[in-house]
């Protein structure tokens, strides 16, 4: 499958549907590039034209910005302004809740103003279409799932549904955790701390996270967040059930149920 | 002896409110010692907001028990205090129950109402006072309450409870006179709590009954001034300073951050710089981020003395429930506690000259700040609006952008930004490599 820059499309003249902003850890972290496959698999799958900036596209300065260096958050965030106007871009996918809640909430003050998406709810605008199809049965069927809110979806932009509806599309079992929805549980990487150490405590966010996952009894965790995966995979291998509880994005658990 | 009592009553209660509306004027001006900030748009929905959480407590349910008890204290302490105008003006006029007359039979129903309320009251504090002192519920034992905030919610709950029996027992005294034709005791009908307890008093005579229902009204009305004046002192300042906080509450998505209009613009012209010959020069070094609670919005200080300490921010920290120093209430509690220090350098000097202390480090320490992973918990429990994140993230930014203190770590992070344009010290040019992979 051929996945076509936003510079490809200008070129022949076309405009896609939509743009998919991969993100920094899309990009470059190798468990979240199997999410980034996915969702691109999925969006080919239901005949959505949709394009990549390619090696034109670079942070969007949310962890320097929550660190507090804003000069650093302003100077990527205009060049990615510049860089997106001028492409004309008018609607953005990203599979980041980082991403996608600078894009919505703190771009358009600099100038930046797109009708943005996360990719869960993009897939749940997909299977109410009915332009992905999940197969009866399947890989999960009739396995115990529990979703983790990730706090830039949830909390900070109030999606708690959208992700919960698509599983509900699967033959699964939902299970949730105590702290969920609006109460949920941090994993941990959060206001940058993902680029550092945690600070001296008695236990790591994301290990207390990981055992209140695995204590659902759930054999796969929903994340919507490449930086939650990472963090809740460690936090199910300090549990050492990293053999029988999976950590899955929402759009690999989609790639894997597609049907034909 | 009644002009006595009226005149004395009139003094007490003028020196009441003017102590009062003093201190009152004192933690105005500290709040406005916060930069400026403009929350007056929406006016329909910042209503709503009072009306829901203010009014309403919409958030204390989502504790649905503890909501309950907190809405019988809330509504009975607002309620009872209808039948204060009655006594305030019985004190300055030296009438008994003025009311009962023209209310007429009205009049026991209400009373009956506050008395019901007075009971609720009453239980609720007493349940309250077990969950903090006997059943030690996990955030009331945190270290950020010892000492003086963990006494502070006590006071207050015994002093509730003391103002309600004075306020039964004055009641059923009342009504045993009121049996006997006591004159003075008007006959205002079957008071209906008061109304059972009138066994209890029976024995006692007439002078006795007297000086005792004389001695629970000044007691009440006492106790009630002495609390309105121990309320700015007290984080149950909650009670009032939670109606302006809903208002000026922030309707923007919680994932928001407070944008930078200098340094936008400052990047604007170098990265524009074609631009800078029409723009007018700047005045002074703008300063970023927050040193001292200067630096804050009003709003962040209209929050610290909103806050009751109740704990459910901090009960919600992923850092704080993982054994990190960070501790939102601890951070509302800070700013608060600089803002009035600040204030007694004002009260008496009436400027404020550098005291070389911070609430940076001297209140708050960079660790704390360190460990916030900005979920938003906090500002999702808080009951009355309050947003530490807000305070953590300008206290960040002072950190970094006026003392270029970071981890190694984050500095490495900035820097892998601005030169490779992603976190990590991955080449540019494999941005894509995972799009080429896929073509196969």
């Amino acid at each position: 499958m051929t996945i076509k820059t936003m510079a490809e499309y200008a070129a022949s003249g076309e405009t896609p549907e939509v743009l998919f902003w991969v993100g920094c850890a899309g990009s470059f972290d190798q468990r979240a590039q199997k999410i980034t496959k996915a969702f691109a698999t999925i969006l080919d799958k239901a005949g959505i034209r949709f394009a990549i900036l390619g090696k034109e596209e670079s942070c969007t300065g949310d962890p320097a910005r929550r660190a507090g260096n804003e000069f650093i958050f302003q100077m990527m965030a205009q060049n990615n302004i510049q860089v997106l106007n001028g492409y004309g871009v008018k609607k953005i996918v990203t599979a980041c809740p980082h991403c996608f809640n600078i894009f919505k909430n703190e771009y358009p003050e600099l100038g930046g103003n797109y009708e943005v998406l996360h990719h869960t709810s993009f897939l749940q605008q997909l299977i109410d279409e009915g332009k992905i199809k999940m197969t009866e049965g399947g890989t999960f069927k009739g396995r115990r799932i529990t979703y983790h809110d990730s706090c830039y979806l949830g909390r900070a932009n109030n999606i708690y549904e959208a992700p919960r509806k698509v599983l509900e599309a699967l033959d699964a079992e939902l299970v949730e955790m105590k702290r969920c929805r609006s109460k949920g549980l941090c994993c941990g990487a959060g206001g940058a701390q993902m680029f550092k150490e945690e600070e001296k405590g008695t236990t790591r966010v994301n290990f207390e996270r990981g055992r209140e996952a695995v204590d659902t009894g759930a054999t796969v965790i929903a994340s919507n967040c490449p930086f939650c995966m990472t963090m809740l995979t460690d936090g199910v291998k300090e549990q050492g059930k990293e053999d029988s509880v999976q950590v899955l994005d929402i759009a690999e658990i989609v790639a894997k149920q597609l049907g034909d | 002896m009644h002009l006595v009592q009226q005149l004395l009553f009139v003094i007490v209660l003028a020196a009441a409110v003017y102590l009062f509306a003093r201190k009152v004027r004192e933690i105005r001006r500290n709040i406005l010692l916060g930069r400026d900030v403009a929350l007056n748009d929406n006016p329909g929905e910042r209503w709503r907001n009072v009306l829901l959480l203010a009014f309403g407590q919409k958030k204390m349910f989502r504790n649905p028990l503890v909501a309950v008890l907190h809405f019988f204290v809330y509504a009975g302490f607002i309620i009872i205090n209808a039948e204060i105008l009655e006594i305030i003006l019985d004190g300055a006029i030296g009438t008994h129950r003025l009311f009962a007359s023209p209310l007429g039979s009205l009049y026991p129903v209400l009373i009956g109402c506050f008395e019901i309320l007075a009971v609720l009251v009453l239980s609720g504090c007493a349940i309250f006072l077990i969950r903090r002192n006997i059943l030690k519920l996990q955030r009331f034992i945190g270290h950020d309450l010892d000492g003086w905030p963990r006494s502070d919610a006590n006071y207050i709950l015994i002093t509730e409870i003391v103002l309600m029996v004075l306020f039964l027992t004055m009641n059923t005294a009342d009504q045993v006179l009121q049996s006997r034709g006591s004159e003075h005791y008007i006959a205002t009908g079957n008071f209906w709590i008061s109304g059972l307890l009138t066994p209890l008093l029976n024995g006692l005579s007439d002078s006795s009954l007297m000086a005792l229902e004389r001695g629970c009204w000044w007691l009440h009305i006492l106790g009630v001034l002495a609390f309105l004046n121990y309320l700015p002192f007290s984080k149950h300042l909650h009670i009032i300073l939670a109606f302006p906080n809903a208002y000026y509450a922030d309707l923007r998505p919680k994932g928001k951050m407070e944008n930078m209009p200098a340094v936008q613009k400052e990047v604007q012209l170098m990265l524009q710089p074609e631009l800078a010959a029409s723009e007018p020069p700047a005045e002074g070094i703008p300063k970023f981020g927050a040193k001292d609670v200067q630096d804050l919005t009003w709003k962040n200080l209209l929050e610290a003395y909103s806050c009751t300490a109740c704990g459910r921010c901090t009960a919600a920290c992923p850092a704080n429930i993982t054994g990190k120093k960070l501790s939102p209430r601890k951070i509302m509690m800070d700013t608060r506690d600089r803002a009035e220090e600040i204030g007694r350098v004002l009260n008496k000097q009436g400027t404020f000259q550098e005291d070389g202390k911070a609430l940076l480090r001297d209140y708050i320490s960079e660790e704390e700040l360190r460990a916030c992973t900005t979920c938003n918990a906090c500002v999702q429990e808080c009951p009355v609006s309050i947003n530490p994140l807000h305070i953590i993230l300008q206290l960040r930014r002072h950190l970094v952008m006026e003392e270029s203190s970071a981890p190694a770590e984050w500095n490495m992070m900035f820097g892998n930004i601005e030169n490779n344009m992603a976190p990590w010290k991955f080449s540019p040019d494999d941005r894509d490599k995972w799009a080429v992979e896929m073509q196969g």
